[in-house]
């Protein structure tokens, strides 16, 4: 990466405690100038409290917060060059969009004439051009969300920092202004720091994810990596979708190792992980890894027979439930909508097949307090 | 059915419509016919409108009603600056636990009567009083002073005796504002005062106006308050009234005056409305 990349935030070890309880837990990381950086985790991992205190509304009780260079301690929200799109959005009910976008613009004293051109140009910005008259109830869920975001970036921060603002739009809506929201942040430039549980938002819009966890940060890699290469078996089940099969490792060699499962299945991985022979391990297999009914002719395949249970036909996304012979593990198969499987139904055997590169392992979590 | 609808519309509304007219309708309509009766020495009676005739044409009487007007005012703007932020400190800063606790405080005084109240502030004030003593043991003071009996006096009583009708609304309209509104004006580059006037206030107008009106109206029905506090010149238009029915035994000049309060308290109250820009309607609600 070129030293010459400015960095507009960086957190370093920042810990927040609520009494005896650790909201977030000594969290470092940096944001590079333009970047779309995303927090995925599930709701109450800190995700908040951690935006909460780049913003100044919250302060760390350990460690340390800079934008674009300057240390952020003891700088209230109002003298802080980030703005929070909140949850809710908070927009001002008593006022029009025209004034909700020009609080922070008056509030820096600038000129009448300044103020109205800047709104009307970050209106146009977010495909809002002449809502300046209305008022905030006469907006829909989209356009609320809109004015919320160009309220912040009408002030040109340096860092734009949003809490799960598709939160409470429809699936529909959601999936769109997913797609506007990336166009729009590659437009402005500004950095944006996104939070977000729905790891599909945090994947299609971000340069950058880092997955969240009880406090602490499990992995910060690119969305293809979190998906390909997951750290932590905690990133491996919350982005995207995992089967689980436990078992041991054995006959290890340098290319390849043999899994076998207590239910008599075995199966080559390969060999790059660093796994003893006997040790016990969960591997992980993506519904999308693996292939029903693949072609004879590819030899590399792990190759199994299982049971068909139930077909879950949801479009794109459509799995089958299937076990393996002789074990009642249920696993979920995608089930590709190219008409070649229009004939399977519950009951039938089918072969499944998958890439050896595909199975990823991790040590047997030995179930602690939860 | 509708015999039944008939019959149960008439069983509640008939104590409502009996107290409307009994004690609201009839009384006012007895006042307003004796305002304008001139009783003459030989006893007899005229229609006239001598009683209002008088009031402006003694000083005293429309000098003491401006006055009582003017304070009546003061006491709503001081009694209002007050409640808010006691208001706020109740609903957006203390613990939701010490909330009710300090709701309790506030509603405390109310459950001892007007006179018991104001004769606390008497102790406190009065020349011989707890202040006044401790100054002097303190050497601040070298010869006692009479706090009481003067117009600041007054209006401290009369603020303190209109608190709850003023942060009970503004308490229950606070309540309804969303934290985040005052996070986001924060975050947006808002200073403490643009955040009071830019959001916390037109979010509590409703509150702020109801509470005013029922404040200004309870400040300028009040007897008790300036006549024990006040001094001999704080004279308030209510013992006006008292002295004409009770001392001079001037029924119709008495009435003339109550209406003449009737008339003043609706206008500013409508006035009031009109500038904030509120409907009755909304500020009931
Ligand atoms: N002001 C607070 N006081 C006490 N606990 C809090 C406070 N704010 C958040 N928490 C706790 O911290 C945890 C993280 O909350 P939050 O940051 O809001 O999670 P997220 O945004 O990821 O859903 C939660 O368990 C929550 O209960
Ligand atoms: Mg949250």
């Amino acid at each position: 990466m070129a030293d010459d990349m400015q960095i507009d935030l960086g957190v370093e070890k920042v810990t927040k405690k609520f009494k005896d309880f650790t909201a977030v837990k000594a969290v470092s990381f940096e944001v590079e100038q333009g970047r779309f950086f995303s927090i995925l985790g599930p709701s109450g991992c800190g995700k908040t409290t951690l935006l909460r205190m780049i913003a100044g509304l919250a302060e760390p009780d350990n460690g340390r917060i800079t934008i674009r260079g300057l240390n952020m301690a003891g700088i209230p929200p109002n003298k802080r060059p980030a703005n929070l799109v909140f949850q809710h959005l908070a927009l001002f009910p008593m006022m029009n969009v025209a004034d909700n976008i020009a609080f922070g613009l008056q509030r820096r004293g600038e000129k009448k004439a300044t103020v109205f051109k800047k709104v009307s140009a970050i209106l146009e910005r977010v495909d809002l051009p002449g809502f300046e008259k209305k008022k905030i109830h006469e907006l829909s869920g989209g356009q609320k969300q809109r004015v919320a975001i160009a309220r912040c970036l009408v002030l040109e921060p340096a860092v734009l920092l949003l809490d799960e603002p598709l939160g409470a739009l429809d699936l529909k809506l959601r999936e769109q202004m997913k797609v506007e929201l990336k166009k729009l942040q590659a437009k402005v430039g500004t950095t944006f720091v996104y939070i977000t549980h729905d790891q599909s938002e945090a994947l299609v819009m971000s340069d950058q994810v880092a997955v969240m966890n009880k406090g602490h940060f499990e992995q910060l890699d690119t969305p293809k990596n979190l998906y390909n290469r997951p750290a932590t078996p905690f990133v491996a089940r919350f982005v995207g979708d995992n089967n689980i099969w436990s078992g041991h490792i054995r006959d290890r060699d340098n290319n390849t190792c043999r899994f076998e499962t207590p239910d008599g299945n075995v199966f080559h991985i390969s060999g790059d992980q660093p796994w003893r022979n006997g040790a016990a391990v969960d591997l992980f297999l993506r519904p999308e890894a693996m292939i029903i009914q693949p072609d004879p002719a590819h030899t590399g395949l792990n190759r199994f027979e299982a049971h068909i249970r139930s077909l879950l036909f949801d479009g794109a996304n459509s799995r089958i439930i299937a076990t393996p012979k002789n074990s009642d593990r249920e696993l979920l198969v995608a089930l590709p909508q190219n008409r070649q499987h229009d004939d399977l139904c519950p009951g039938d055997i089918v072969e499944i097949g998958w890439d050896k590169s595909s199975g990823i392992c991790f040590a047997t979590e030995t179930e602690t307090s939860p | 059915m509708t015999q039944h609808r008939k019959w149960g519309l008439f069983f509640f509304l008939t104590p409502v419509l009996l107290w409307l007219t009994l004690l609201i309708v009839l009384p006012h309509i007895d006042l307003l016919r004796m305002s304008f009766i001139l009783e003459t020495d030989t006893g007899e009676t005229e229609w006239r409108l001598s009683n209002y005739a008088s009031f402006f044409k003694e000083p005293i009487y429309w000098l003491t009603f401006v006055r009582t007007a003017i304070y009546s005012i003061i006491v709503t703007l001081l009694t209002l600056v007050v409640a808010l932020p006691v208001s706020f400190f109740i609903t957006k800063v203390a613990r939701p636990g010490t909330r009710g606790f300090l709701m309790l405080l506030i509603l405390l005084p109310f459950w001892v009567s007007e006179l018991v109240r104001v004769y606390g502030w008497m102790i406190l004030l009065r020349e011989s009083g707890v202040i006044n003593h401790f100054l002097l043991k303190l050497g601040i003071l070298d010869q006692p002073v009479e706090m009481l009996y003067n117009d600041a006096a007054m209006i401290l009583g009369l603020v303190y005796t209109s608190m709850l009708f003023m942060v009970v609304p503004l308490v229950s309209v606070l309540e309804s504002l969303d934290d985040s509104l005052i996070e986001a004006a924060y975050d947006l580059g808002a200073d403490m005062g643009t955040i009071v006037f830019k959001i916390i206030v037109p979010h509590a107008t409703p509150g702020i106006v109801s509470g005013a009106i029922v404040v200004f109206m309870l400040t300028l029905g009040n007897y008790l308050t300036p006549n024990l506090m006040g001094g001999k010149n704080s004279l308030w238009f209510t013992e006006q009234i008292y002295n004409q029915f009770i001392a001079s035994f001037n029924w119709n000049q008495g009435a003339a005056f109550g209406f003449l309060l009737l008339l003043l308290s609706s206008g500013i109250v409508w006035l009031g409305l009109k500038l904030s820009g509120q409907t009755l309607g909304k500020v009931v609600r």
